[in-house]
């Protein structure tokens, strides 16, 4: 059995004393080295369990435990240490006045000997692919680049979670591409939990769990393929299921019997073939 | 677009004043402001007017950066030297219009000021083409350690300086994006009398000034997140370094401040 990382046990946040519960007695677990997702529309909460997680924001009631210690005023530059995030903005994350300069700034504040540092920018930003633009500016940089950077940052500070709120949002498809294949290969790599919070439905099928949430609630979780099989439950709380799972339903009323709920490509045409040989 | 990225005037080199520590730099102009008022002789003058040349062939940049950083001073060196030729009224008079007297005193001093005047401009934008704002910032940060002692925020004065420094060709794009979304929507800011072209900015700025804000919040939780506490046990990746080279050149330096005092017309 794997080790809890997270833990969030009855958590409710709001943002003031007689403003609406964003969330809501939320209670789950995240393990280590798990890839979770973490969906659901705008202002269902999703953010706001990222940042309670780090310590940015604190819950009204219940307790969210990281690797066993309570976050809390006390423990928050612990925790931080622990629990790295990348924001949906790559500009407005970004301290230095060049790559390394940024890579460096999360270790600086940790007090980290200059030696190491550069040893470290050196490994991290050869993980993420940008060793060779170290000295470039930040305006020089895409969005991509820029997320890829923030990444880095984070990894030299070697968390046990990695959270991506939001983090390719902004990114033209190219980039975001490219930030997936980084951070699945950091997660294959390294012993690191990692929680994305996203919109998009390819970054959910890549993860092993996922937590679905809806009005400041849980209102599923499971694997992505428990998940998406609920596909009209999915479009009552008005999120879309991703593209193959339409093909397939499509296919259904054409009469083509799919039994197996296909996740991706090849399982679909897995599950054609099979079907056209029976015919 | 690239052009006008370029912050400040820094013009990038290998030369031995690109190369010297800011700190060194800092601290010899800033005494040179001071000598400058000491000069009073022909010879100090000279001994002033060598060290600034002299600097500027080394730094290996081409004059014509140098002259147009002074465009904006010209007016004042001009000026300067009229109000004197005007105003002191010493010695032999040159030339006698009828509303005006021209003393041999007042040429001399309206010569001497704007010398001085040029100087002053020609070293100090001698720093800022040689070293880049980046290391100015962290050579006013050690140059001002001291003054942690007494309370001033010496860090965070530095990390000011440096988030602007970074932000600022983030909001020139975003300045450059808003102005063409607005000349899309009609707003004309070419044309048209002063006062109108003026309006114009309006539209431009406060959009500017809201995604600053919203830029400074989201950063300031990126800061947070990334276990920024303040400067108590920072460590620092830029490290600054007195090399020998310095020391020659604060030597050389001591010679010219030297051979000024030594030159200096003392009455």
């Amino acid at each position: 059995m794997r080790q809890k990382l997270v833990e969030f046990r009855n958590v409710s946040f709001r943002y003031d004393d007689d403003g609406p519960w964003i969330l809501n007695d939320c209670s789950f677990t995240i393990y280590e080295n798990q890839s979770v997702a973490i969906i659901g529309h705008n202002g269902s909460g999703k953010s706001t369990i990222a940042k309670l997680m780090n310590g940015l924001l604190f819950p009204q009631k219940g307790q969210i435990l990281i690797d066993g210690k309570e976050v809390n005023a006390q423990t928050i530059w612990d925790i931080r240490k622990d629990v790295g995030m990348v924001f949906q903005n790559p500009d407005n994350q970004f301290v230095g006045t060049t790559v390394q300069d940024d890579v460096a700034f999360g270790m600086e504040n940790r007090g980290i000997a200059r030696e190491e540092m550069m040893k470290r920018i050196e490994d991290t930003l050869t993980a993420v692919g940008m060793q060779h633009k170290r000295l470039s500016e930040p305006h020089r940089l895409s969005g991509g680049q820029k997320q890829r950077v923030a990444i880095a940052s984070v990894l030299a500070i070697s968390p046990k979670l990695l959270i991506l709120d939001e983090a390719t949002a902004m990114l033209d498809p190219k980039g975001r591409q490219s930030i997936m294949k980084t951070v699945s290969h950091l997660h294959e790599q390294d012993v690191m939990s990692l929680v994305s919070i996203t919109h998009d439905l390819e970054e959910v099928m890549m993860a092993e769990w996922v937590i679905v949430m809806n009005q400041g609630e849980i209102w599923a979780e499971g694997t992505p393929r428990d998940i998406f099989t609920r596909k009209d439950a999915f479009h009552k709380i008005g999120l879309d299921i991703p593209f193959v799972g339409k093909l397939t339903e499509a296919l259904r009323r054409a009469d083509v019997s799919i039994t197996e709920e296909p996740l991706n490509h090849e399982e679909l045409l897995e599950a054609l073939w099979t079907f056209h040989s029976k015919t | 677009m690239s052009n006008s990225l370029i912050i400040g005037q820094y013009v990038p080199g290998q030369s031995i004043v690109h190369r010297l520590d800011p700190r060194t730099k800092i601290i010899m102009i800033f005494f040179f402001v001071f000598i400058v008022f000491f000069a009073n002789s022909v010879p100090s003058y000279s001994i002033l007017a060598f060290f600034a040349f002299g600097s500027i062939v080394l730094s290996r940049i081409p004059f014509r950066f140098i002259l147009k950083g002074l465009t904006p001073i010209w007016f004042l060196i001009g000026f300067t030297f009229l109000l004197h030729i005007i105003i002191t009224r010493e010695g032999a008079v040159l030339v006698d219009l009828v509303v005006l007297k021209i003393y041999s005193g007042g040429l001399i001093q309206g010569f001497a000021i704007s010398l001085r005047f040029f100087l002053l401009i020609l070293v100090t934008s001698l720093l800022t083409l040689t070293t880049t704002p980046i290391e100015i910032t962290d050579a006013i940060e050690t140059l001002l350690n001291p003054l942690k002692k007494v309370k001033f925020p010496v860090h965070e004065l530095a990390l000011m300086m440096s988030i602007s420094l970074r932000f600022i060709p983030t909001l020139m794009q975003e300045m450059d994006k808003i102005s063409k979304a607005q000349a899309s929507r009609g707003v004309d800011f070419r044309t048209g009398p002063i006062k109108e072209r003026a309006k114009a900015i309006v539209p431009l700025l406060v959009p500017l000034f809201v995604s600053a804000f919203k830029r400074a919040e989201d950063l300031a939780m990126a800061m947070e997140a990334r276990g920024y506490q303040g400067g108590e046990g920072r460590t620092k990746l830029r490290i600054l370094r007195i090399s020998g080279r310095d020391w020659v050149a604060l030597f050389l330096f001591a010679v010219v401040l030297a051979g000024l005092f030594a030159t200096r017309h003392y009455s």
